[in-house]
């Protein structure tokens, strides 16, 4: 199949950006959409161009690097999954398809389709610790977790943190983000002791790095790679709000 | 000063600050509000039983109380509430547009180049109305208390009676298209804000919580609206008068 890209270019954060357009023909339907980027990023460099910048590692939905707005829609138009999972087959043959990087002000542009995601890891360090005991492996049986909770905990833990939340979110919000990572944390027993201050450490970040607020659109919902759900935020709300009445925090 | 006040920039203190803290604050206030418009529409539909009883019901709103309070008292205490609360829920908006309009280059959902899902994927359309259908409903309560509390503005004839003045007022078809157009963005705006406050306040648990707050968001929608908009349509059509 042939497809036509058009792809955001975009020197650095100093310079504007501008949508360029490419054709790529001799698409197998069962490429994945960054393989599509890597010919034609195999062409670019052949004919001596700069190919275009992007990011991605594991290529197989798990690592959270790759992120790009495809036709609009945060990770493009197939649900529960990242750009590198998306099969080409999902475009019609000689589509256009237009491609962007994440956008939100905490997300400054470092070059065409990557963006700086630190503000997030930000958000993980203001979290702080948990308090757990180290050296030998207690016994698993001695602090029981009912299933329930381990299983919607791990459901939070399955938060690959690639941002696409934010990049969906009218708001430019990373609710979802601070959500899964907050009820991960804050359903199971290791977390229980500094649950409050987590919370709070984590809200503060997330609005100093500059990010909006979460007005339950659930757009975020829709484009998250691992299905999470909004209930997420509901938790992060009540842990957040729950700690401002407890003076002590 | 060299060093930072911890109360002001402590971890604490940001969370006080926060989105998560403000749209509380919204949620709360929003709430207050709902429970006011479905008293105030239980007392407008008082209209179909008669003259007496709407102008008496009227009059027991400013007796509500006595003798612990004075005439009036209980009502004014009412508005008390009812202005913190409009003018802290808007407050908070401003305060979170202005963020959102931050984080987003100004340009919302609408920031990318792509112009294909300019209207997102799963959004609702009430979610799209919150912000102006909130404005539109803030002019709209301004020129209602002009209209039908000081009768400052009156349509088809002043009068003390507040039966007459709704009757009056209603008995007019382009006042009748301007409140309709108000409840219709109110009926939006609380298909969205009635979900989102329970949402923000934590009520959302699972999947299923969420269907059922949206379920319930409906419900007060259309049972607001609808009971609002009984009244005028009924003096429009001749049905009271």
């Amino acid at each position: 199949m042939n497809v036509t890209l058009r792809v955001w270019r975009q020197e650095n954060g100093d310079h504007a950006g501008r949508m360029v357009t490419y054709p790529v023909d001799g698409v197998s339907p069962d490429m994945s959409f960054l393989e599509v980027l890597d010919v034609l990023n195999e062409r670019l460099t052949l004919a001596g161009e700069d190919p275009v910048a992007f990011d991605s590692d594991c290529r197989e939905g798990i690592c959270g690097s790759c992120g790009l707005v495809i036709n609009g829609v945060a990770h493009g138009p197939k649900e529960l999954v990242t750009a590198c999972q998306l099969p080409m087959r999902t475009f019609a043959d000689g589509e256009v398809i237009e491609v962007e990087p994440w956008r939100a002000g905490p997300f400054p542009v470092i070059k065409d389709l990557v963006v700086d995601r630190g503000a997030l890891d930000r958000i993980i360090q203001a979290g702080g610790y948990i308090s757990s005991p180290t050296g030998t492996a207690p016994e698993a049986h001695s602090v029981l977790v009912p299933k329930r909770d381990a299983d919607a905990a791990f459901d939070a833990a399955t938060c690959i943190g690639c941002g696409a939340c934010v990049a969906a979110c009218p708001n430019g919000s990373a609710a979802l983000f601070l959500g899964a990572k907050i009820t991960h944390l804050g359903l199971l027993p290791q977390g229980q002791p500094e649950r409050r201050s987590r919370a709070l450490g984590m809200i503060g970040q997330h609005d100093a790095e500059g990010f909006g607020g979460c007005t339950q659109i659930g757009e975020c919902t829709a484009v998250c790679p691992k299905g999470i759900q909004m209930h997420v935020i509901s938790r992060y709300h009540r842990d957040v709000l729950g700690a401002l009445r407890h003076r002590d925090t | 000063m060299t060093t930072a006040n911890p109360t002001r920039s402590g971890p604490r203190a940001r969370a006080a600050r926060s989105t998560v803290a403000l749209k509380a604050v919204m949620a709360v206030t929003g709430l207050i509000m709902v429970l006011f418009l479905l008293a105030h529409m239980y007392g407008n539909l008082k209209l179909f039983e008669g003259w007496t009883a709407f102008d008496d019901y009227a009059h027991h709103l400013r007796t509500m109380g006595e003798p612990y309070l004075p005439y009036g008292g209980g009502l004014w205490i009412i508005r008390v509430v009812l202005l913190a609360s409009v003018g802290a829920h808007i407050w908070a908006a401003a305060v979170l547009w202005a963020r959102s309009r931050r984080a987003t280059g100004g340009r919302g959902g609408g920031r990318y180049e792509s112009p294909r899902a300019r209207r997102g994927v799963q959004r609702s359309y009430a979610s799209f109305t919150m912000r102006w259908g909130g404005v539109t409903v803030a002019l709209f309560v301004a020129y209602h208390l002009l209209h039908l509390t000081s009768n400052t503005i009156h349509p088809g004839g002043a009068s003390s009676s507040p039966y007459e003045r709704t009757v009056n007022g209603f008995e007019i078809w382009w006042v009748v298209v301007s409140y309709t157009a108000a409840m219709l963005a109110i009926g939006l705006h609380l298909r969205h804000g009635f979900w989102s406050s329970f949402a923000t306040l934590g009520a959302n648990t699972s999947l299923r919580r969420r269907q059922q707050l949206n379920a319930w968001a409906v419900v007060v929608a259309l049972v607001i609206t609808i009971g609002f908009l009984v009244p005028p349509y009924a003096v429009l059509l001749g049905w009271v008068g």
